[in-house]
């Protein structure tokens, strides 16, 4: 009961995480068809940035990760303009080579100013305690991490169905040329889209540090992990992203608790199978 | 180029100078010359899949560490012979590229490359896991290879190494030209073209990729077995994520489907990488990752363009 | 024994809504048969019924009595219906010659062949000539296709097509996009296509129809409406209505 009780929050804990990081891609990939594995990057800044202000100044756990958040925000907006906007008319390779590039840049960037030693991102002592629930005691981090996990997930909601800026999205990622036709200032909503995703990631990787260890080579050693959430989810859709975070979180959890030897091999046996009987994902729009 | 390509064979036998050039010149580093053939031979298997069959993938090192793990594993085991190593490194490079490509070819772009990193991934996993047979992360080691044809003693400068490998990638590159100009070449480029089309033409697509990408892991197999043999160990990085992305980004920055392109970028970019690593390995990722923006930025069709753009250039100004 | 494509009772119902319903057709040897019908008819839906790239919900489709309905896409090419498309799809890359080099590889199966130069079957490259020549398109042979003029592609598509040697041919819109000044290029072609070929022409431009087809059927609503010669077609007041009087009202 207790060991089904720990896969429950650690993996819909860890789902959460995958979750905030990866749904930028996700959008990025339906709405402007760029494949960009440079994605994991700006977790890893957001936790970078989240650290040396931690560490070095001496600044508060909340404030930190609000400014990490807010510094890869002001990074990805530039990188959207100047970078990004002429790679999305390229084809696969190209684009996996420019943002491989990209990814190789941050990561010597990250590796030059603060070594390839893990960047810690100690929990404020509130955080780090555990809760009473009565017949069990949970750590409160899994509990804060799924409740903004829910926030997020409301809040994207809130904005992709309610408001004139999640309308327009739809229609871009729908049909970009007929987005284009009837007016959208498609241009903006790149922009805008792609500093929103970073900025989950940015969420997603201070958040889920204590899985995810913020370091130099963050952005190759869990690309994979992000990357399968789109493909298993399907590209540009929230809820496919969301099923396949939280799905492929209590998979791995599950299979880390239950066969630790052969975790990984499972895992990824898994989604070869899923991927070779839907090759585009559980609510793919597109291969 | 164009004028060399008239003279029949004048570009191999270029080719064969330029590597006996190489041991002359290098009697010192012959051990790094060895390891930049070694890649080539590599980064040739992914022209192979990619450049001519238009296989998108991230994931080619699976099929070279499993070429060095099955030649390491045959020479401690069986024999120490390096020619049946050979054999034995690219059928199990073959083997695996065949059983995973029948999933992998099923799928196409991102999904693909995912899947192509992934099966490494999982290769990587369980060669680490296997620990009694691969010996994990410290490496397989043991390996003690006998003379060349029973001739040809493996010394310790590495003489024997490097014409031992400089034949058997000269050999390749032979047969993938002859592949190039056959039907099968052809036909790989047509695929890669308009897969639609070649449907329509009556090709079965699926299996010629199939083909496609098993021939490609035979040679990955072949240059990891190199590798093993050469280096007499068998370490978990012949698996990484690194070795892939950086054999495809030396076929990029050479030219994709030209076969001369992955020599010419894997040679400069291992040059490159051996004399900026060796002053800074952290200006390194630094360097590589601004060279591999600006070719997919200003030079997409690779270096091997290079002079055609440049006359361009030249003719525009 | 039946010769050429004999279609029965064709149906294909996607969910509740059926695009095509009860298409008798017959296609024998030396056929010029026109497929017509205004925009959302079922033209597509029928080639790619018999193309293999939709399978049928209900009845037949022979070739030479054979059912082909187990076929893939690429083995009904093999076993002789070849098809061209409505945006031209060539090897742009490539030039003329190998994009016939390539059908005529995939026809003699030896597309595997990885030593021998793919020009160096004699046979083959008199065939690629003489295929050439018979479209206008010798001294085009060694430029890549991306290099010629839209018109000039159709052709090439036309004459990879035949290298196939099929016995159905179906013409997707042969003329679309086709300057009004290079089309008698591809009225031209049909009229010289083999005479023992079945061929299916799909065609919005009727002055090419009846200029070509000996035989007519109109689709509408995934049904024939009626077929039979062209003078007949053209007197036919529902076809008129229908169609006719749309386009040149």
């Amino acid at each position: 009961m207790s060991l089904i009780l720990n896969i429950l929050i650690d993996g819909v804990a860890y789902g959460m995480i995958l979750f905030m990081i990866s749904v930028g891609l996700s959008v990025t990939m339906g709405l402007m068809r760029v494949i960009n594995l440079a994605h994991g990057g700006f977790a890893m800044l957001g936790g970078v940035v989240a650290h040396v202000l931690m560490s070095e100044a001496g600044v508060g756990y909340v404030p930190a990760a609000l400014l990490g958040i807010a510094a890869t925000v002001a990074l990805a907006w530039p990188l959207e303009r100047l970078i990004y906007r002429r790679i999305y008319g390229f084809g696969d390779l190209q684009q996996v080579l420019a943002t491989i590039g990209l990814t190789f840049l941050m990561i010597a960037t990250v590796n030059r100013l603060q070594g390839s030693t893990l960047l810690a991102l100690p929990l404020p002592g509130g955080l780090a305690q555990s809760v009473d629930l009565g017949f069990r005691t949970l750590p409160l981090h899994r509990i804060v991490v799924i409740g903004v996990g829910v926030a997020v997930i409301i809040g994207l909601w809130l904005l992709i169905d309610r408001t004139r800026f999640g309308i327009r999205l739809r229609a871009a990622v729908d049909n970009r040329a007929t987005a284009g036709a009837i007016g959208i200032n498609t241009g903006l909503i790149y922009s805008a889209t792609f500093c929103l995703g970073a900025g989950l990631a940015a969420l997603g990787g201070i958040l889920g540090a204590e899985m995810l260890p913020i370091e130099a080579y963050y952005p190759l050693r869990y690309m994979v992990l992000f990357l399968v959430v789109v493909a298993v989810g399907g590209m540009g859709s929230f809820a496919g992203s969301f099923a396949a975070a939280l799905g492929l979180g209590l998979i791995e959890t599950a299979s880390r608790y239950l066969v630790p030897e052969y975790g990984t091999i499972f895992y990824f046996a898994c989604i070869i199978v899923f991927l070779a009987v839907r090759p585009k994902g559980l609510w793919g729009r597109l291969a | 180029m164009t004028r060399l390509a008239r003279i029949p064979f004048a570009a191999e036998a270029l080719l064969v100078l330029v590597v006996i050039a190489a041991f002359f010149a290098f009697p010192y580093n012959l051990a790094f010359v060895t390891r930049i053939l070694i890649m080539v031979l590599f980064v040739l298997s992914i022209d192979l899949v990619l450049g001519f069959a238009g296989i998108a993938t991230l994931g080619q090192a699976a099929m070279y560490g499993t070429g060095a793990y099955a030649a390491g594993l045959f020479a401690v085991h069986v024999t120490a012979a390096p020619l049946p190593g050979l054999v034995v490194g690219m059928v199990a490079g073959a083997i695996l590229a065949v059983v995973s490509g029948l999933v992998l070819m099923r799928t196409k772009g991102l999904t693909l490359i995912m899947l192509t990193i992934a099966v490494a991934q999982i290769c990587h996993e369980i060669a680490n896991k296997a620990r009694d047979v691969t010996g994990g992360a410290d490496g397989l080691r043991g390996i003690r290879m006998e003379p060349v044809l029973g001739l040809f003693e493996f010394d310790f400068i590495g003489r024997t190494a490097y014409w031992y490998v400089a034949v058997v990638v000269f050999v390749v590159f032979l047969a993938l030209r002859r592949l190039a100009a056959a039907p099968l070449g052809l036909s790989l480029r047509g695929i890669h073209e308009s897969p639609e089309r070649m449907t329509a033409i009556g090709a079965p697509v699926y299996r010629r990729q199939v083909l496609a990408y098993t021939l490609g892991g035979g040679i990955a197999g072949i240059a990891g077995a190199l590798a093993a043999q050469v280096t007499q160990l068998v370490s978990l990085e012949v698996y990484s994520f690194t070795l892939s992305a950086e054999a495809l980004i030396m076929l990029i920055l050479g030219g994709t489907g030209r076969l001369w392109g992955a020599i010419v970028g894997t040679v400069l970019f291992m040059t490159v990488h051996h004399v900026a690593a060796s002053a800074d390995p952290f200006n390194w990722l630094f360097l590589i990752g601004f060279l591999v923006l600006g070719v997919v930025f200003f030079l997409p069709g690779g270096m091997i363009r290079l002079p055609a753009a440049l006359m361009r250039l030249g003719r525009r100004s | 024994m039946t010769t050429g494509l004999q279609v029965r009772g064709l149906q294909k119902r996607f969910g509740g809504i059926v695009v095509a319903d009860d298409i008798n057709v017959d296609l024998p040897s030396g056929a010029r048969v026109a497929l017509i019908g205004p925009n959302g008819a079922g033209k597509t839906t029928f080639s790619s019924l018999i193309t293999g790239k939709l399978t049928p919900s209900a009845g037949e489709i022979t070739l030479d009595g054979r059912d082909i309905r187990p076929m893939g896409e690429a083995e009904r090419v093999r076993a002789g219906i070849a098809k061209t498309f409505q945006i031209t799809t060539l090897f742009r890359d490539l030039t003329v010659r190998d994009n016939l080099r390539l059908a005529a590889q995939e026809r003699d199966g030896r597309a595997r062949a990885w030593f021998r130069r793919a020009d160096s079957w004699a046979d083959v490259e008199d065939e690629i000539a003489a295929q050439l020549a018979a479209f206008r398109l010798a001294p085009l042979g060694d430029k890549r296709v991306s290099d010629l003029a839209y018109g000039q592609q159709r052709l090439v598509e036309m004459a990879m097509t035949l290298m196939l040697k099929p016995r159905v041919l179906i013409l997707d819109e042969p003329a679309a996009g086709v300057p009004s000044s290079d089309s008698h290029l591809i009225t031209d072609a049909i009229e010289r296509l083999p005479d023992d070929l079945a061929v299916l022409i799909i065609e919005h431009d009727m002055k090419l129809v009846f200029r070509v087809a000996r035989s007519i059927i109109v689709l509408v609503n995934g049904r024939i409406l009626t077929q039979g010669a062209p003078e007949d077609i053209a007197a036919d007041q529902r076809v008129r209505d229908l169609y006719l009087g749309a386009h040149h009202g």
